[in-house]
């Protein structure tokens, strides 16, 4: 049965945390567990939702969860799946939660070892676009033009000169079984994927954004329409991968404003319209691709 | 029990056999490569019943073996130099969470210059990682090693990662003829890992979590006399080995002749059985030499080593090692035992076998006649220093 507000179980597995208000991953985290139930087993590295739900003495999973080290959350997972099969036990979903920056960049290697080896895991990047946890630094996920406290918007450089990059198709490079993109704005699109990957042998991987207001500049009533807006707008997409094919979950009819979508965040607000309009260049030939290729 | 001809890396992957980890996953590094080989080769045949991953680096061998360990199974992970120190990270994590995962180390040079020949600089560098550290002298006992590291490792009131370090190539590839018991007896020794410290879907757990400034220290003090009471676990470990396989071993150390010596030398690993030939010979000539093996880095025996020594006139450290900037690491540890017991006999450094750079006997008589007539504190063998 498809997961809606109304079947998704009522039972909380992530509460107590000390994330901030309107936080994305948070919320990614917490439903993801409701779909999963209470024999997933979580493995969370550094980051947010680590740091602010296991504090000792108030640890805020009801499920089995542990912190692995910053690029250790696909070994952990693979060490975790492989010791609970070897006792016997069968009824599990060995789960990660890592940020963009625990996923794309010091974690890649991990992540890319365990899909080699297809050890059977959902990996679930939730993505901020930007370490948060030690105070909003670039990661390989930041995206152009964003400011960050490592890329400051001056006189010289207007914010991350880099664009982001492409996990989720580095990902399916590995012929991995199943890899999905979602966003919390869309959330039963979302936790839809997680329930698929549940049922998929092998190793899974899911890139949620999930805004930070914290970093983004956004007032945190607004995380999840800007999380919709993301993908509205196209910069960001609806997909899966599965079985060698690209295919995608959602096609917006007409894609909505960029330039809207970055105005109403101050991480973008150095940029000028023809930063914008660049922006929207890369985002018209990304579209040009997936409606030929991956339609 | 049977006999075969084995290097110490084979004899090793054969005590791991016996040990029935659940887990191995480790990735190759020359002087452990062998190791690896071995134990893939066994779980090929299905003399070994494991699960073998083929991790994609050190960091996520030992991460691996952590999530094996706190999903309650026994786990494996071997290095070497720079893949010990690619995992340090993991070293300290491991131990924090009290996973008793045991690592053989094969002691090699660190980079730069590149070397792959043994040396000590590797293991010694993480004397502060909060692993339980032993140097095995022979194949026979790496052998052993393996197997009492679990059963060390794996006592509750211990709870700690365990390495067991194997001087390159001329232990891990030097052959012997070793003892191995049957599965049997190894499981009469060995029984199965048992533990609370483990996820459960029964009894959901939050693992390995933050602990600030007002509890973090009640973690640390904990983790110290985890440490701490593996003392008297590896007495109770030897002497249920010696009942079930007839060898015996002599605890954190391994006195040989000191009880009447002037003149002894104190060292790690392998080279302690040419320190001996060279004791006895002195003998001979009236010299009371005598040697003393270390066999637990940490736990440190600072008791034990200080007993030993008390009534010498003097003693030479022999190590492969140096930390910059001060002197060898043994030294360091030597002395302040000596200190802190109240023990006031002159002391020496000697750094030797850097890079694999061989000890040959008359070395090592050279260090009895230096430390008989008085040296420097710091002794660089092969390398002649102006004062
Ligand atoms: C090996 C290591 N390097 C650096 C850090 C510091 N660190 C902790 S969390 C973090 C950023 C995490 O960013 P991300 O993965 O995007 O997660 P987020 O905090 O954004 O949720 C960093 C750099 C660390 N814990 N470990
Ligand atoms: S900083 Fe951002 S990602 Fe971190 S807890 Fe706050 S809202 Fe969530
Ligand atoms: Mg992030």
């Amino acid at each position: 049965m498809a997961i809606t507000a109304k079947t998704l179980c009522k039972d909380e597995f992530f509460y107590g945390h000390k994330a901030c208000a309107g936080c994305g991953g948070s919320l990614a985290v917490r439903n993801a567990l409701k779909v999963l139930g209470k024999n997933a087993v979580a493995v969370l590295p550094a980051g947010c939702m680590s740091a602010v739900g296991f504090n000792f003495p108030q640890l805020c999973f009801a499920n089995n969860a542990i912190i692995s080290t910053f690029a250790g959350t696909a070994s952990m997972l693979t060490g975790i799946e492989a010791g609970l099969r070897r006792r016997g036990i069968t009824d599990f979903t060995a789960v990660g939660f890592a940020g963009d920056g625990g996923t794309a960049d010091i974690g890649i290697q991990a992540l890319s070892g365990a899909i080699d080896r297809n050890d059977n895991m959902i990996y679930i990047c939730y993505d901020n676009e930007a370490y948060m946890n030690t105070g909003i630094q670039k990661s390989g996920l930041t995206p152009f033009g964003a400011k960050t406290t490592t890329t400051p918007a001056g006189e010289n450089i207007r914010g991350n000169i880099r664009p982001k990059k492409n996990m989720f198709e580095i990902v399916a490079a590995h012929d991995i079984p199943y890899a999905a993109t979602a966003t919390v704005g869309y959330m039963t699109d979302f936790l839809n994927k997680v329930e698929k990957a549940s049922k998929i042998k092998g190793t899974k991987y899911i890139h949620v954004i999930a805004p930070c207001p914290t970093g983004w500049g956004i007032p945190v009533s607004d995380t999840v329409e800007i999380a919709k807006e993301i993908v509205d707008c196209g910069l960001w997409y609806l997909a899966e991968y599965e079985k060698g094919v690209y295919h995608i979950t959602y096609q917006p009819k007409e894609l909505t404003s960029v330039s809207d979508y970055i105005r109403k965040q101050g991480r973008f607000r150095h940029l000028t319209d023809a930063d914008i309009e660049m922006i929207i260049n890369s985002r018209n030939q990304k579209w040009e691709k997936i409606r030929k290729e991956w339609a | 029990m049977a006999k075969k001809f084995l290097s110490g890396d084979e004899a090793f992957a054969e005590g791991i056999r016996l040990a029935r980890p659940e887990v191995i996953s480790a990735y190759p590094i020359t002087p452990q490569t062998i190791v690896v080989e071995k134990l893939s080769e066994m779980v090929e045949n299905k003399s070994l019943d494991s699960a073998f991953i083929h991790v994609e680096s050190e960091h996520s061998a030992l991460s691996c073996a952590m999530g094996a360990s706190a999903a309650g199974v026994r786990a494996f992970t071997a290095t070497s130099s720079q893949g010990l120190l690619y995992m340090v990270e993991c070293l300290y994590y491991a131990s924090g969470g009290r996973f008793p995962i045991v690592m053989m180390n094969a002691n090699r040079s660190t980079a730069l210059p590149w070397n792959i020949y043994g040396d000590q600089r590797d293991s010694l560098s993480q004397l502060d990682s909060g692993w339980i550290q032993a140097y095995a002298e022979n194949a026979q006992e790496s052998l052993d090693l393996a197997l009492m590291s679990y059963y060390i490792a794996e006592n509750e009131k211990v709870s700690t990662p365990f390495m067991v370090n194997l001087d390159g190539f001329i232990l891990t590839h030097t052959y012997e003829e070793v003892d191995i018991p049957t599965q049997e007896q190894a499981d009469t020794f060995l029984p199965k890992y048992e533990t609370d410290n483990k996820l459960d879907l029964d009894a959901p757990k939050n693992m390995a979590f933050s602990a600030g400034p007002e509890h973090n220290y009640i973690f640390k003090y904990k983790e110290h006399i985890g440490m701490k009471n593996s003392v008297s676990v590896i007495q109770e470990a030897e002497k249920k080995f010696s009942e079930n396989f007839g060898r015996n071993y002599s605890g954190l150390i391994d006195a040989y002749q000191t009880k009447d010596a002037d003149y002894i030398i104190v060292t790690l690993g392998s080279i302690a059985g040419l320190c001996r030939e060279t004791a006895d010979k002195l003998r001979k000539k009236g010299i009371k030499a005598g040697v003393l093996r270390i066999r637990y880095m940490r736990p440190f025996p600072a008791k034990e080593i200080a007993e030993s020594v008390k009534y010498a006139k003097a003693i030479a450290v022999l190590e492969k090692d140096i930390s910059f900037g001060n002197e060898g690491a043994v030294f360091t540890n030597v002395n302040s035992a000596l200190y802190t017991e109240q023990v006031s006999v002159l002391s020496y450094n000697f750094i030797g076998g850097l890079g694999g750079r061989n000890i040959s006997e008359s070395d090592i008589e050279h260090i009895y006649a230096e430390i008989q007539r008085g040296t420097k504190k710091v002794n660089f063998m092969g390398i002649e220093v102006a004062e």
